[in-house]
């Protein structure tokens, strides 16, 4: 790779790099690589907790229920802490998005030429590994967090209610366009910013993992070793941030005032 | 960097996922936490009964052993006393006994005293009569003289 790259030169490399595989023209087109990635993450998360669930025991746990209750205690600590109401769905959420947003990042921690290397030997000419440095990937998880942030909102609230709350929130009835563009933007920033922190951190990581790619190798493992460190904390905090925004915007439209 | 049918697809995925969890993932793992986590308090409330059972047992302990202890003080007096009595009364037995044996004694030394003295005087007689016999010779006839003998024999008596 490091010599096609420098071949095509830097740039090349970093768009090649950033490119994914992409089947079709226009909106309907997909993207295989984000696809596939994020739905064999899914797998590998469902696997692990579906075999952890079903050798649960009340007796003394092994390894892998171990870590699967600590996890499932951990997202059930946040859903308590933030979220006052009561629904079922809520945690299960939380604990999907916690674990299938750290392995889409946890992906990042791969040496960035290597699965695009085996790709290049089985005839793949594109292929981007991590899936949250797709923005359909994080959008559809925002965008289905919004859904239920609205649905969730009218069914607390009412259709009525959740109107009214759009309408006449936060400063009364008399100013009523003006709440109506606040709560607007308020609600549309949710998604937004969601998917776009989650991108945007994971996307600047990924760029920087290849341009120290890029460097001489003898100057490679004293800046990739390091920032490979840091991002351990990065893919975790982010998963975690997109998890507990999630639980608090279900909770504020759980919220009726 | 275009958004397109991924985004579908993705959400999808995510919906999928996120069932799935609902279903088959969180309630038994759930639910086994809650259950160890009842087992847990019930075993330590368990062993908390069971340290609270400890003390009254060794309550219960000592009040028995200072019965037990008190009862044998008890029965060690009462052994005492009756061993006093014990002696008291062998004490008192033997005195009767030596003095039952003396007054025994006495009645048989003076019974032989008596047979002694009928034993001497039967002698005496006899050497009396020996010696009278001797001085007197033949001239005195036993059958003769049998009344006087008497009457010599019965003085003597």
């Amino acid at each position: 790779m490091a010599t096609e790259a420098h071949s095509e030169g830097a740039t090349g490399y970093i768009i090649h790099h950033l490119t994914a595989l992409r089947i079709g023209e226009g909106f309907w087109s997909l993207h295989l690589d984000t696809l596939f990635f994020s739905v064999f993450l899914g797998g590998v998360f469902i696997w692990f907790f579906k075999s952890a669930a079903e050798k649960a025991t009340t007796d003394v746990p092994g390894l892998a229920q171990n870590f699967a209750e600590m996890l499932i205690e951990f997202v059930d600590q946040q859903v308590k802490d933030s979220f006052h109401g009561h629904s079922k769905v809520i945690a299960p959420l939380a604990l999907t998005i916690f674990c299938w947003v750290f392995l889409w990042n946890f992906m990042d921690l791969f040496p960035v030429d290597i699965l695009p290397l085996i790709g290049s030997m089985m005839g793949i000419e594109y292929l981007r590994v991590v899936p949250s440095t797709d923005l359909n990937a994080t959008f559809a998880m925002s965008i289905s967090v919004f859904f239920l942030i609205i649905f969730y909102s009218i069914k607390i609230k009412g259709p009525i209610g959740f109107v009214k709350e759009l309408m006449f929130q936060p400063f009364g009835p008399w100013l009523t366009p003006f709440n109506l563009l606040l709560k607007l933007v308020e609600e549309i920033a949710k998604p937004i910013s969601l998917a776009l922190r989650l991108f945007g951190n994971l996307y600047a990581g990924e760029l920087i993992f290849i341009l120290i790619a890029l460097l001489p190798w003898y100057v490679q493992p004293f800046l990739s070793f390091p920032w490979a460190i840091f991002h351990i904390l990065i893919i975790t905090l982010q998963a975690f941030i997109f998890m507990v925004l999630t639980i608090v915007y279900l909770s504020m439209a759980h919220e009726d005032h | 960097m275009s958004i397109n049918a991924t985004l579908i697809g993705q959400m999808i995925t995510f919906a999928l996922l996120v069932w799935f969890t609902m279903k088959y993932i969180w309630p038994p793992l759930f639910d086994s936490l809650e259950e160890r986590k009842k087992k847990i308090a019930d075993g330590l409330a368990a062993a908390e009964k069971g340290q609270e059972q400890i003390v009254l047992a060794e309550k219960r302990a000592k009040l028995v052993l200072k019965e037990a202890k008190d009862q044998s003080s008890e029965i060690v007096i009462l052994a005492q006393k009756r061993a006093n009595e014990i002696v008291e009364e062998s004490k008192h037995t033997a005195k009767q006994e030596g003095e039952r044996l003396i007054l025994a004694a006495k009645g048989q030394i003076e019974q032989e005293l008596q047979q002694a003295k009928e034993g001497l005087r039967k002698e005496i007689t006899t050497l009396a009569l020996s010696a009278a016999q001797q001085i007197l010779g033949a001239e005195i006839d036993k059958a003769k003289h049998q009344d006087i003998l008497n009457k010599v024999s019965s003085q003597l008596g």
